[in-house]
């Protein structure tokens, strides 16, 4: 069984936001006005942070940045709190969030210590034109309305490593009658990143390219000490 | 066999705002009632629209809404309080409380969960809580502990209403037929036998036990919700037992403001002596004591411990953009309310009152101080984002209207049962001499208590 896995190079990051749009429109994030935005509602699973300069921090003169998508945590709040088993934590280590069941109590959200998830305030609208060119991907079936479909008002949405992705290539590899061949499966941020600092695969094949990195010096996991286990792996920056 | 009904002195005062038709309070039913109407229209709106209409964002994912839901499940315990805790252990003052003290209890449960209601994005699927319920979740925990907690609250009440009902049944005959019928129907035949007063009692007894065990169940899940996130703040141990106390606390208080109304409006100053302001005074003192401890107790451990993103909530409420509320807090469920309770209340019902709700006031505060801070800050995001919120017009009136339905039920209630147990406030319940039964031993017998 696969265990899912994204290494962020936080070297390579030139905090292009490339990866946020291509999550956009690969997703159908809907869009919220500027005033919705002022309120801190604006919704991008895979948003790049401007970080705060420590006071008196010599490294202080240079801009840094973080891109956050979900941390796919082995140990995830969000999951353990959800009072419908709307999100939970699928065989290959994604977790899932199933818009078909949340009954959209944002227990979750609050219980996420990333701030990866995003409430459905309003009903989602999409700039003139826009609804036109929607990702018609979806992962349905059996009261589960999963990926890029659309999201009705009062649910709660995050980052699925892409999973309508993982969900083709497992078809088009069971129909050729093979496995997933590495890279075949790659979420659209991975695909899309302008500096190549992002990285995509299974944690449990030992030559896989996150499996090589998450083993070196620079690797490290957001807020290591709540015990999440995030499978989603930085790489220091210098 | 004619129904024998206790001799209780106070029995004509008790019963006459019974006997009175509804008179002026029709304005105040009227007025409750368009408040109440104006909020579910809102919530209406808000359910057809979304809730954006509201001013929660993210990360402030919780607001007034849930504020409240803490609020109301906290005022539901004095009545537990008072008619459980104390009957158990056996503090007769209590007697001519217990009544008012419940239907507090009756009236803000289902406001309280209809908080839950109103906070969910999809109320349309609340459905899927029994359908799909994980216990794992702290949130199937609240649901249960509430429910079990409004149908045993249910029983109790009714039951240690029945031979007052009865009682009405037999003494107000001149009401409307509909009136009587439903004396009628919920006296469920009593007929004062002093059997049934002994099993009555008993019944009451091992319920007490019960609901004293439910009561401190119910608010430390409801901390729970927010305990066993990791969230700065939240992720504390203590926050199950400051949420009991304080809940204890604002329900004490809120039963010395309805007794004082009660006693004012329904001329009841010979049944609620000044005396039993004494008492509420005692335990208040205690309550506000227990809650300065709790404070010190949780907010000196946070500063030592001093970790970074406890620090930037505590700040948030110290000086930063809390401080108004949590100082303001502060002062009002502890300074000005200890001053009037050591130099003031003693023998005076308007400083009772009016420290019961600065308390009242300053406990609701002291809820949305709890939830909101942390959430402007959460773990990772008070480096990156830092939230805000600021309730829209929609979330105050659908707190408005809360209150004013939890006021109108007891209002109604006030004029259909007498609102002071008088079965229970009489120096004797024996009529005739115990007849000989010998009767099994079970768990939770007590000899009969008189
Ligand atoms: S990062 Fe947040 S949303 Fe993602 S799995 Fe972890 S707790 Fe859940
Ligand atoms: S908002 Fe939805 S996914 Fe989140 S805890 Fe509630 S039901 Fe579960």
């Amino acid at each position: 069984m696969a265990r899912w896995s994204m290494v962020i190079d936080l070297d390579k990051c030139v905090a292009c936001q490339g990866c946020s749009i291509a999550c956009r429109f690969e997703n159908n994030t809907p869009i919220v006005s500027p005033e919705e935005a002022e309120l801190g509602r604006e919704m991008l699973w895979n948003e790049v942070f401007p970080l705060r300069a420590e006071e008196g921090d010599i490294a202080s003169e240079q801009s840094r940045f973080l891109t956050r998508p979900c941390m796919h945590c082995e140990n995830p709040p969000c999951v353990k709190v959800c009072p419908v088993q709307a999100t939970f934590i699928g065989d290959e280590g994604i977790v899932h969030q199933n818009y078909a069941r949340c009954i959209g109590c944002r227990f979750c959200t609050v219980a996420c210590p990333y701030g990866v998830r995003y409430f459905n305030w309003y009903a989602p609208s999409w700039e003139e034109g826009l609804e036109q060119h929607l990702n018609p991907d979806r992962v349905m079936g059996n009261g589960d309305l999963e990926g890029p479909a659309i999201r009705p008002r009062g649910v709660v949405e995050k980052c699925t490593y892409c999973i309508h992705r993982l969900h083709k290539a497992r078809a088009r590899a069971e129909a050729e009658g093979r496995e997933i061949r590495s890279g075949e499966y790659v979420p659209a941020c991975v695909q899309t990143c302008t500096g190549k600092a992002r990285f995509f695969g299974d944690l449990e094949d030992p030559n896989s390219i996150v499996s090589q990195l998450s083993q070196e010096r620079r690797a490290f996991r957001l807020l290591e000490e709540a015990g999440t286990r995030p499978k989603t792996i930085y790489l220091e920056e210098g | 066999m004619a129904t024998w009904h206790p001799k209780n002195e106070h029995e004509q005062i008790i019963l006459a705002p019974v006997k009175q038709g509804v008179g002026r309070d029709r304005i105040l039913w009227i007025v409750l009632a368009s408040i109440l109407l104006a909020g579910i229209a809102a919530w209406a709106r808000q359910f057809v629209l979304g809730l954006g209409v509201t001013g929660m964002n993210r990360p402030v994912y919780w607001g007034v809404y849930i504020t409240n839901f803490v609020f109301f499940i906290g005022l539901a315990h004095s009545g537990t309080f008072i008619s459980a805790i104390l009957r158990v252990t056996g503090a007769d003052f209590r007697k001519p409380l217990t009544r008012a003290a419940e239907a507090i209890t009756l009236f803000s449960l289902p406001f309280g969960v209809a908080c839950i209601v109103i906070d969910m994005g999809r109320p349309d699927r609340v459905l899927n809580m029994i359908r799909y319920g994980r216990f794992q979740s702290p949130l199937l925990w609240d649901f249960t502990a509430v429910s079990l907690y409004l149908l045993s609250s249910i029983v109790f009440f009714y039951l240690s209403l029945i031979p007052d009902i009865a009682l009405c049944r037999d003494r107000l005959t001149d009401v409307p037929p509909w009136k009587h019928r439903m004396y009628e129907i919920l006296a469920l035949g009593w007929t004062g036998d002093s059997h049934q007063y002994h099993r009555l009692e008993r019944v009451l007894d091992a319920m007490a036990i019960l609901m004293t065990m439910i009561v401190i169940t119910v608010h430390t899940v409801v901390s729970w919700v927010f305990g066993m996130t990791i969230q700065p703040g939240w992720h504390t141990a203590l926050i199950g037992p400051f949420f009991l106390l304080g809940a204890i606390f604002s329900g004490t208080a809120a039963v010395v403001i309805v007794l004082a109304i009660l006693r004012k409006l329904y001329h009841l100053e010979d049944a609620l002596p000044i005396g039993l302001f004494n008492s509420l005074r005692k335990l208040l003192i205690t309550f506000t004591l227990g809650w300065l401890y709790m404070m010190i107790a949780e907010f000196l451990t946070t500063y030592y411990g001093s970790l970074p993103e406890e620090m930037e909530v505590f700040w948030q409420k110290f000086t930063g953009d809390f401080y108004l509320i949590f100082w303001g807090m502060t002062i009002l469920v502890f300074f000005i309310p200890l001053f009037i309770f050591i130099f003031r209340a003693k023998d005076s019902i308007p400083w009772m009152v009016t420290a019961g709700v600065l308390i009242n006031i300053g406990m609701w505060m002291e809820r949305y101080v709890v939830i909101i801070p942390t959430e402007t800050r959460p773990r990772l995001l008070y480096e990156l984002v830092q939230g805000s919120y600021r309730p829209t017009w929609t979330e105050w009136l659908i707190t408005a209207a809360l209150f004013s339905g939890m006021g109108l039920l007891y209002a109604i209630f006030t004029r259909l049962f007498p609102i002071i147990p008088l079965w229970e406030t009489v120096d004797s319940l024996e009529h005739e001499p115990e007849p000989e039964r010998p009767e099994p031993r079970r768990f939770g017998e007590r000899t009969a208590q008189v």
